[in-house]
């Protein structure tokens, strides 16, 4: 039976010959994620198996990114509590502040994500690995603790649906503006329980940051994962950051896909999502004039070198809008530490914008960039539902790092065509 | 296992956000999470429901965010049953794996408006509205499935199935 790049990893990992679409199997993990928000509820599950171990330590990834560095008491309490379990079960892979990023750019850079590999976090946005290759996605603490404690998770093995990629993105326009285009045209539930596979010859035209951005975003379709085939970009980002030999699956000639998308990348316009759906798209010719309060740039979506570099090449030398609060987070400590040595943290603070330690802070109304009623922002990040970024009569418009920057610039959501390189 | 109870009917695409927002999340205490579970959605429905009552909604129930604390919210809160049209795949794992009772039935979900009151009838898969005398059919669960809950969540499945 023909099986998708999807299939054929769980059905490795199941230690079968072959899978299904709609089959329920247990699978060996090579991988389990947890954060400050949903670790600790894993770890109180974790305690009702009553043993001592987890099945591997070095399988096991801990991440203090969301509330940190500690907003309040409580979050300060949970990290304790993480912190201390990841101490008592010697978790090799915990990252305390200092060497903590956001979690899907950080794991990836560190070298815990391979070609190939299963991988589970209690984050709904871990689909991002699906850019090298592995398959990832999303759960809950419960499975978590489950993995913790047995390696192994329930899977009900997706189908998938082909976006089959030709051309090239236009200047300014990028992986998200792809992605949002997608969701715009197939629905928040569009993908629902499915894979996402992208293939084509027009694959190689999209860096790896594109990549990540596009898989991240693949649970806003409803997605189960998210995942591109593995070619000479995927294999040069792991050969940088891995030392573990990738395996590659490619998907069976004659793999059942429910549908087909041809996308022709050079027809993609910048495009944002409007509150309060991340299918709720426009292109940048048709949002009107939307006056802004606030831009975050960055995130597990959209704050890795890249993103960086293009917001930096559209501030150079100016000042954002002076009724516009532009905030900037590297998602990880390399990230920032490149960002410094090329310069770009220093034309961000000219510009008149904040730059912040790594966390996922305001993305989801934690702390670091908090709407009150009624104002609206600009964000790089990944959802737009009501209260996402704060106050529940506050706007999130979500859009790439050029329509962000441009938009600190203007006041409004703007084009970045329209702004002029200094 | 039966429950019955009133109805509080959503739209789709109710997310994680407005099930419980994330400025609560500096917390897993369920209690807690209960006591600010729909609020940014409907103010009233902490105040109003009572245990037992159920959730209507159409699609997607659940989209969003992977945090437990969302079925916990509403578990705790007193809601004996999730029915919808559909539900976001995370929501749905979390809800099974932590023993929150949901049900998929378009055809119930287009006939139950707020307020009405409705019965389920697990082992039967058997969804009765009280207040217009209807009756629907839900899918009923994959055995694997059925078997977890049989164990009361993910933990005690996995505990015996493959810890022993």
């Amino acid at each position: 039976m023909s099986m998708t790049m999807s299939q054929k990893i769980l059905a490795a990992h199941a230690n079968v010959d072959e899978v299904r679409a709609g089959q329920l199997i247990m699978a060996n993990l090579d991988l389990v994620l947890g954060n400050d928000i949903t670790a600790p509820v894993a770890i109180n599950e974790f305690a009702k198996f009553g043993i001592d171990e987890v099945f591997d330590n070095s399988k096991i990834a801990l991440v203090p990114d969301h509330f940190t560095p500690n907003k309040d008491i409580k979050a300060a309490q949970q990290c304790k509590q993480m912190r201390q379990f990841a101490h008592a079960k010697g978790i090799e892979h915990y990252f305390e502040i200092g060497a903590m990023g956001i979690e899907h750019a950080l794991l990836p850079e560190q070298g815990l994500v391979n070609a190939g590999d299963l991988i589970i976090g209690a984050d709904s946005h871990t689909c991002t690995y699906g850019a090298l290759g592995a398959f990832s996605t999303g759960v809950g603490s419960s499975d978590m603790a489950g993995g913790m404690a047995t390696g192994k998770a329930w899977f009900k093995v997706p189908g998938a649906l082909q976006f089959n990629l030709t051309g090239r993105l236009g200047p300014w326009v990028s992986g998200k503006d792809l992605i949002l285009h997608i969701i715009g045209m197939i629905g928040v539930d569009g993908a629902l329980y499915k894979s996402m596979e992208f293939t084509g010859e027009g694959v190689a035209s999209l860096n790896i940051d594109d990549r990540f951005t596009i898989c991240n975003m693949a649970i806003e379709a409803g997605a189960k994962n998210g995942i591109f085939e593995v070619d000479a970009v995927a294999l040069e980002y792991l050969q940088a950051h891995n030392t573990k030999e990738p395996k590659i699956y490619s998907r069976d000639k004659g793999a059942h896909y429910e549908a087909r998308y041809e996308i022709d990348l050079s027809t993609i316009r910048p495009t944002v999502a409007f509150p309060h759906l991340p299918s709720n798209t426009r292109v940048i010719d048709e949002v009107g004039n939307i006056e802004i309060d606030q831009v975050v740039i960055g995130s597990c979506t959209n704050g890795r070198i890249s993103d960086l570099r293009i917001a930096a090449k559209i501030l150079q030398g100016k000042r954002v809008n002076p009724r516009v609060r532009t905030i900037i987070f590297p998602a990880t400590q390399k990230i920032y530490l490149q960002a410094l040595d090329e310069g770009l943290l220093k034309i961000f603070v000219e510009a008149g914008a904040v730059v912040s330690t790594p966390t996922c802070g305001p993305c989801l109304g934690g702390h670091m960039g908090i709407l009150a009623e009624g104002e609206r922002a600009v964000a790089t990040t990944n959802r737009n539902f009501v209260g996402r970024m704060g106050h529940p009569a506050s706007e999130v418009y979500l859009a790439s790092p050029a329509v962000a920057a441009a938009s600190a610039l203007s006041g409004f959501i703007a084009n970045p065509e329209t702004i002029k390189e200094s | 296992m039966r429950v019955k109870g009133k109805v509080f009917r959503y739209a789709s695409n109710v997310d994680t956000d407005v099930i419980i927002p994330a400025r609560y999340l500096n917390t897993s205490d369920p209690q807690e999470l209960a006591s600010h579970c729909m609020e940014d959605l409907d103010a009233t429905f902490v105040a109003s429901v009572t245990q037992g009552d159920l959730i209507v909604a159409d699609e997607n129930f659940g989209c969003g965010s992977s945090r437990e604390h969302a079925p916990l919210a509403i578990k705790t809160v007193g809601i004996s049953c999730v029915i919808a049209s559909s539900f976001a795949r995370i929501f749905y794992r979390n809800a099974i794996n932590i023993g929150l009772p949901i049900l998929e039935s378009a055809e119930a979900v287009k006939g139950i408006k707020h307020g009405d009151v409705v019965t389920v009838d697990f082992s039967k898969g058997a969804i009765i509205n009280e207040t217009t005398g209807e009756s629907y059919t839900s899918e009923p669960f994959p055995p694997f499935i059925q078997e977890m809950m049989e164990r009361d969540g993910l933990i005690n499945y996995l505990k015996e199935e493959v810890l022993q």
